[in-house]
């Protein structure tokens, strides 16, 4: 029996005259893996920003364990167990990869005192087999070693609850494969994980759920090998004309077996 | 540089301050409280605009007013001690709530917003007559004991006052607030996301920044005796303030002690050496060691330079 952790009831964000995302409701139970996927500009950064307090939702409520954290800020989001990684990388450029990681220990994990959040740092750079790297500046890592320094940053909050915004994007296959096996040993954790991918192959290989978002509309919800056959899905990359060639080829819709 | 390395060199430093009395001259022991008062200024400024990456120039209000807090209440009767604690929690008071407000913004437009405080302040202290004295200024008690005694006394002062910023800035240092304000001024944003309550951490450094500026405004005033608002409340002060912890490295613990002295020193020899340029001077060293001493005079690895000049045999490849 899993319980809810997270629930969006009918959220909606409007800047000026567009509707960036408009009435969507869906649930994240814990320990789950769910994939958020849509084409750009659907409007997948700013539902997360609306789970972590960036953005305040127009309409509609957000709950966090059953609590109203609708009007939250990103720090009490923090707190609360909501870590979330940016699609464009955000490190505290001057610091020790070490310093960055025990900032989100000291000030998200709550630890008591400086010398704690280094030493649950190092233990949480271990886990993220980024240990070599501890006293090099957070700017000296590669693309693939930031990525993982965000995820680093974000496991020492401690989180229950996991957003990850495109932590593969711009990495090659073999650093996404790494990423991959991170990912697992996170939710190995009970980690709650939204992920919001571009790349079906991670989707397919993580995600027991996936929510499809278009134009600000939650279009389609459900498991994830049903959901690339979804009529609607495939409109929204493709196109309709794709989408009637592919129903008549039968490319994808045909049965298994 | 080491922590401790950095203690040492402070603590030599207060006992070659401490000590101007009784081995130099007159001019040189009042250099040295110049540059204690200076430094605690600097001190302070290194909170906000150190650790935390705001670009302040609210120095010269936080003095100002200290100054004239100091100065009311010496005349209402109050201690010349107790009126610098008074003065000290009333600018600390000030800056907590006008940083609440002008804290909201970023970069150049919290400088500016910074910069019109000192003008505002300046203007109500100059147009309230009853209770400042307006533009004719305020006296003050004067010690008893000669110019001599006088200033031995006000070199402790500024001394004791610049130990105590000292301490709270090492204490700053290895604290959570200053782990928070240091997220703060690499990263904003991402400093929010791991939890740093960024508007409260803000408004404390702000504060740190102003409160002992209200100190040392209250014990100047006491010192010179007089006090006027062109004077306490002088734009070259709130420049002046930040380019000595520049110059010596901001947000670090020795920075602005080394940088107020250097300056300090600079502005004497080219004040001494060439009266009428001596500001235009100053000036172009001032562009020249912030071009190539981003960092200030901490950041600069001596064992390079040496490196850099000295003869070095080319390595051998294998």
């Amino acid at each position: 029996m899993s319980t809810t952790i997270l629930v969006a009831d009918r959220v909606s964000q409007r800047f000026g005259g567009i509707q960036a995302v408009n009435d969507v409701s869906f649930a994240l139970k814990e320990g789950e893996i769910v994939a958020l996927i849509g084409p750009n500009g659907a409007g997948k950064t700013t539902l997360v920003n609306m789970m972590t307090g960036v953005r305040r939702p127009t309409e509609g409520h957000v709950r966090f364990q059953g609590e109203d954290v609708t009007a939250q800020r990103p720090f009490e989001a923090a707190r609360r167990g909501i870590a979330r990684t940016f699609q464009i990388v955000q490190p505290f450029p001057r610091m020790s990869v070490l310093e960055n990681v025990a900032a989100g220990a000291l000030f998200g994990g709550a630890l008591p005192s400086v010398a704690d959040a280094l030493a649950a740092a190092r233990e949480q750079l271990e886990f993220m087999e980024l240990a070599p790297f501890a006293d090099r500046p957070a700017s000296a890592l590669t693309l693939a070693g930031r990525k993982r320094l965000e995820l680093a940053k974000s496991m020492a909050m401690q989180p229950k609850l996991l957003l990850l915004d495109e932590v593969n994007a711009g990495l090659n296959s073999g650093e996404i494969d790494g990423a991959l096996a991170l990912i697992r040993k996170i939710a190995a954790r009970g980690v709650t994980i939204l992920i919001i991918e571009h790349l079906m192959k991670v989707v397919l290989s993580l995600a027991s759920r996936v929510l499809v978002l278009h134009h600000g509309q939650l279009i389609a919800e459900g498991d994830a090998a049903e959901i690339v056959k979804d009529r609607r899905v495939i409109e929204a990359y493709l196109g309709e004309k794709f989408a009637r060639r592919i129903a008549a080829g039968g490319a994808i819709e045909r049965p298994h077996g | 540089m080491s922590r401790r390395l950095q203690y040492i060199i402070f603590v030599l430093w207060v006992l070659a301050l401490a000590t101007t009395p009784f081995w130099a001259t007159n001019y040189i022991v009042r250099l040295a409280i110049t540059i204690a008062m200076y430094t605690s200024l600097a001190l302070s400024w290194n909170f906000i605009g150190g650790f935390t990456g705001y670009p302040s120039f609210s120095t010269a209000a936080f003095f100002g007013l200290g100054c004239y807090a100091g100065a009311v209440s010496q005349r209402h009767g109050v201690p010349m001690v107790l009126a610098w604690i008074v003065a000290t929690f009333f600018v600390g008071a000030f800056a907590t709530g006008l940083g609440a407000i002008i804290l909201r913004m970023r970069g150049h437009y919290f400088a500016i917003a910074s910069i019109a405080v000192v003008e505002v302040v300046r203007l109500v202290v100059s147009s309230w007559g009853s209770l400042t004295g307006g533009g004719d200024g305020l006296n003050l008690p004067l010690l008893t004991g000669g110019p001599n005694a006088v200033a031995r006394i006000f070199l402790l002062v500024m001394i004791a006052i610049m130990v105590i910023v000292f301490v709270v800035t090492a204490l700053v240092d290895r604290s959570r607030l200053g782990f928070g304000l240091r997220c703060i001024q690499q990263n904003e944003d991402a400093a929010d996301m791991v939890g740093v309550d960024t508007t409260r951490y803000k408004v404390a450094a702000y504060t740190l920044s102003a409160l002992f500026c209200g100190t040392v405004g209250a014990a100047y005033a006491s010192w010179i005796g007089y006090i006027e608002p062109s004077d306490s409340f002088s734009i070259i002060m709130t420049v002046k303030v930040p380019v000595m912890c520049l110059l010596g490295g901001p947000g670090t613990m020795l920075g602005p002690v080394i940088g107020t002295a250097a300056f300090t020193l600079l502005e004497e020899v080219f004040w001494a050496n060439f009266l009428d340029y001596n500001r235009a001077i100053l000036g172009a060293v001032i562009v020249v060691l912030i071009f190539f001493l981003p960092g200030g005079l901490l950041a600069l690895s001596w064992r390079d330079l040496v490196k850099r000049f000295a003869f070095r045999p080319q390595k051998a490849s294998t």
